[in-house]
């Protein structure tokens, strides 16, 4: 482990920019923290702070000069992997027949993640099994992918709406990145501390000015982390969690968040691990120029289920039930883990301010239990 | 010996499966050998029920008259399957038409003569009317699948 | 179980290309029902398919729909698809004439377990356009009809007017011994076959229940009294395959839409066990 002092931390941005990546990282825009391209240190959200409650987020400016002080934001790192619309192919008339060309013709940048947080890695880390790790390789996801490099930034603080700590995924990071920073500061004394997972972010780390970190050092980062998980005030209560959903498949709870649920889709566009998809078939005026589009989709939405005899989920209240319970129960049968990472985000974006954990309580409750 | 054969056939017939021997011999008392030749008639729509069938062979069309539609085929019934219970249900009148599409072997019984011993031995009675329960209900289930159109596609289809 | 896959290939692909397919011929089965017979050119030497599985067919600029091969696996360089106008989609296939060009892509999903039915009797029951998707297993069984023992076919249309591959069907009766039962939900009084739901059709033959492998496809409510009868009758449940429909868009189980609980329909499926999917049927809205 090194430590990377606070005014150097251009320096690990800099070198990431000379070995060709487009840097994307936190950002504010618009009373928001989103990710995009950023150029330097410089604009990174540094001494801004959020305030996340059940359809709740706004800024604050911090009294201390964080580089990362704030909460997870409205955007995930999805949108740069598993693009919100996405050109598959382009078709053209000839003849009786047409020609097909691939959407995508331009070569993807080489893209630096700056500032992933362990719930979104792991998030990550759900989207690859869907898109990499079955019988089909989705091209598009496999080339950006390959060319993401990730630093990835430990939580020394906890949100209102995180349960990180309950789903396995965070407040500190196990796997999955190329370099993994902590951010400590004490009074004065501001800097990371820096750890490689790849040999590539070995190779950027090794091209700094860094020294090994000293124990207390060390120590403080990891003291930090720990402090983020053993606070965080919310919690999801796993044990059997697939099983009892399974089992609950029938209960009054859903009725109930029917009410207040708006089918809105905002919790599948914020979500991390949210895969959903629809194409779009266009023509242009001359009826010659055809492409289909890909588009984010989301399970709520009315269209999602339509089949020649009628549409499956015409209710609010399946519509919710097939989100949670692909989350936390039918996620596991099919990529061998829960897709949820305890975010949050579909709490802060949820007009209604719906909590999941909350939902998941009340069907344990009132339940059946195998 | 025409007795004992009617025994043997009836005793075949999935309707009185398990049925008991002292009640067989009930129920033969009002059982008759019946052929109808494929486009005969067997009931007629209003007209006093006064049997039902056993079919053993052959395919009969339930219809009913529809006046400005002319006769609409509801259902057909077939080997192994019962024929008629408005001869246990007052007023005792037939509400459809039905014919052989198929030469048909059966065994007809006269309602007349089985409303009697039911009076007579309610046990018989029950035997009887807890198989034909079985029969409408199955048939009922059967009607409601039918009526749900399954094979047609609802207009919000898409694709 | 020996539940045949072609879906999990050694290494992994990508989401399969799009390929322009000429076709053939245009048949209508019906007033609303076609058969599109392609001609798979180039990709004729590598395409290979097994009954069960459905294509991806694309109209120019209008869109995709998921529809089952019906014709014989074993012939090379041809496909028929049959297809029931319902939507934009089937409604823009509708239009297409010999020698147009459509899209294709797959084949995708689990097939039939044909090998599971051999020396045994097979008990095939198909409602409406169901019958499409069993027509490859019909014709794979009587390339080796002396493999099987008994083959039963249980067909229910809407009217005599619906019934899909009418010659074919008398075919298979009177040249290949099968039991052929055809029902309708209507019928006139040209009309001397079976009136009734197809479940009815399972009074008029005699099932050796421990003996017999059951393949079911249709809508999903007709499925679910087909399988009750079955279970009546003394089917084991592990016995029976069903072939499930949902809304399937990307065919590869990325974009989500054709989940059935656990199970991606386009990936895991059409044609399931029965026990694997027993305790989703009666899910409502699932």
């Amino acid at each position: 482990m090194v430590i990377i002092e606070s005014t150097e931390l251009n320096h690990l941005l800099e070198g990431l920019i000379s070995r060709g990546y487009l840097l994307v990282g936190p950002t504010v825009r618009s009373g928001a923290i989103v990710y995009d391209e950023i150029r330097s240190a410089e604009d990174l959200p540094r001494g801004v702070g959020d305030e996340q409650l059940p359809a709740r987020y706004s800024l604050r400016r911090r009294d201390d000069a964080m580089f990362f002080g704030y909460g997870v934001g409205p955007v995930s790192w999805k949108k740069f992997l598993y693009p919100p619309r996405l050109t598959m192919f382009r078709a053209t008339k000839a003849g009786k027949g047409f020609t097909i060309t691939p959407g995508e013709t331009e070569p993807r940048p080489r893209t630096a993640f700056v500032g992933v947080r362990p719930c979104e890695l792991n998030g990550i880390i759900m989207q690859d099994k869907v898109f990499l790790g079955g019988p089909y390789v989705d091209g598009a996801y496999k080339k950006a992918r390959d060319n993401a490099f990730i630093v990835a930034v430990n939580c020394t603080e906890s949100g209102a709406n995180c349960f990180c700590a309950s789903m396995g995924t965070g407040p500190g990071v196990t796997k999955g990145f190329d370099i993994a920073l902590t951010e400590v500061l004490q009074g004065k004394r501001h800097y990371f501390t820096a750890e490689a997972g790849t040999s590539l972010g070995k190779e950027v780390l090794g091209a700094l000015s860094t020294r090994e970190a000293t124990d207390p050092e060390a120590k403080a980062g990891l003291d930090a982390v720990a402090r983020a998980g053993t606070s965080q005030v919310k919690r999801m209560d796993v044990r059997d969690l697939p099983q009892l959903l399974n089992d609950n498949f029938e209960n009054p709870r859903w009725d109930d968040v029917a009410k207040r649920c708006l089918a809105c889709t905002n919790c599948t566009m914020v979500c991390p691990t949210c895969f959903c998809s629809t194409v779009e078939d266009s023509t242009d005026l001359t009826g010659t120029h055809a492409e289909r589009t890909r588009k984010w989709d989301s399970c709520f939405t009315m269209d999602f289920t339509k089949v020649a005899g009628g549409n499956i989920r015409p209710s609010t209240r399946a519509r919710y039930r097939q989100w949670l319970t692909h989350k936390l129960s039918n996620w596991m049968n099919q990529f061998g883990t829960l897709g949820c990472v305890g975010c949050g985000r579909c709490i802060t974006w949820c007009p209604s301010g719906i909590d999941l954990t909350a939902e998941v309580d009340a069907i344990r409750g009132n339940g059946v239990h195998a | 010996m025409q007795t004992e054969n009617l025994t043997d056939i009836l005793r075949q017939h999935p309707f009185l499966a398990g049925l008991s021997e002292d009640h067989m011999q009930v129920l033969v008392g009002c059982a008759s050998n019946v052929r109808f030749a494929e486009g005969a008639p067997l009931i007629h729509e209003g007209e006093i029920a006064n049997k039902f069938y056993l079919v053993r062979a052959g395919r009969i069309a339930l219809e009913t008259d529809v006046n400005a539609r002319g006769k609409i085929r509801i259902q057909t019934v077939g080997p192994g399957d019962v024929l008629g219970w408005s001869w246990l249900i007052s007023p005792f009148r037939w509400h459809f038409n039905a014919l052989a599409v198929a030469d048909v072997r059966a065994v007809a019984l006269d309602g007349e003569c089985l409303r009697k011993k039911c009076e007579d031995d309610h046990d018989f009675g029950y035997e009887m009317l807890s198989r034909f329960s079985r029969v409408m209900e199955r048939r009922l289930e059967a009607t409601r699948v039918q009526l749900l159109d399954l094979y047609t596609t609802s207009p919000g289809a898409r694709v | 179980m020996t539940h045949e896959t072609m879906n999990a290939p050694a290494a992994p692909r990508e989401g399969v290309r799009l390929h322009p397919v000429t076709v053939k011929k245009v048949i209508w089965e019906t007033d609303d029902t076609f058969t599109l017979q392609i001609d798979l050119g180039a990709l004729g030497n590598t395409f290979n398919f097994l009954p069960g599985q459905f294509n991806m067919l694309y109209v120019f600029g209008l869109g995709e729909a998921a529809i089952s091969i019906s014709s014989d696996a074993s012939q090379t360089g041809t496909l028929a698809h049959t297809i029931h106008r319902v939507g934009t989609v089937t409604s823009g296939l509708a239009q297409v004439k010999r020698g147009d060009v459509i899209g294709l892509r797959g084949p995708f999903g689990a097939g039939w377990p044909i090998t599971a039915a051999r020396g045994k009797d097979v008990c095939i029951v198909a409602g409406g356009i169901g019958l499409a998707p069993l027509r490859p297993v019909m014709y794979a069984m009587l390339r080796e009809r002396t493999a099987f023992e008994r083959i039963i076919l249980l067909y229910g249309a809407r009217s005599p007017l619906d019934i899909l591959y009418r010659v074919e069907l008398e075919e298979w009766a009177k040249e290949h011994n099968v039991e052929v039962l055809v029902t309708v939900d209507r019928g006139d009084s040209s009309w001397k076959g079976y009136i009734g739901v197809v479940t009815t059709l399972f009074s008029y033959i005699k099932l050796d229940a421990r003996a017999t492998v059951g393949y079911v496809c249709g809508p999903e409510t007709m499925m679910k009294y087909t399988i009750d009868e079955m279970g009546r009758r003394g089917l084991a449940e592990d016995q029976i395959y069903l072939s499930m429909e949902r809304n399937m868009k990307c065919a590869v189980g990325f974009c989500g839409h054709c989940q059935y609980g656990p199970e991606f329909i386009c990936k895991d499926g059409p044609v399931f066990a029965l026990p694997r999917i027993r305790h989703l049927l009666d899910r409502k809205e699932l």
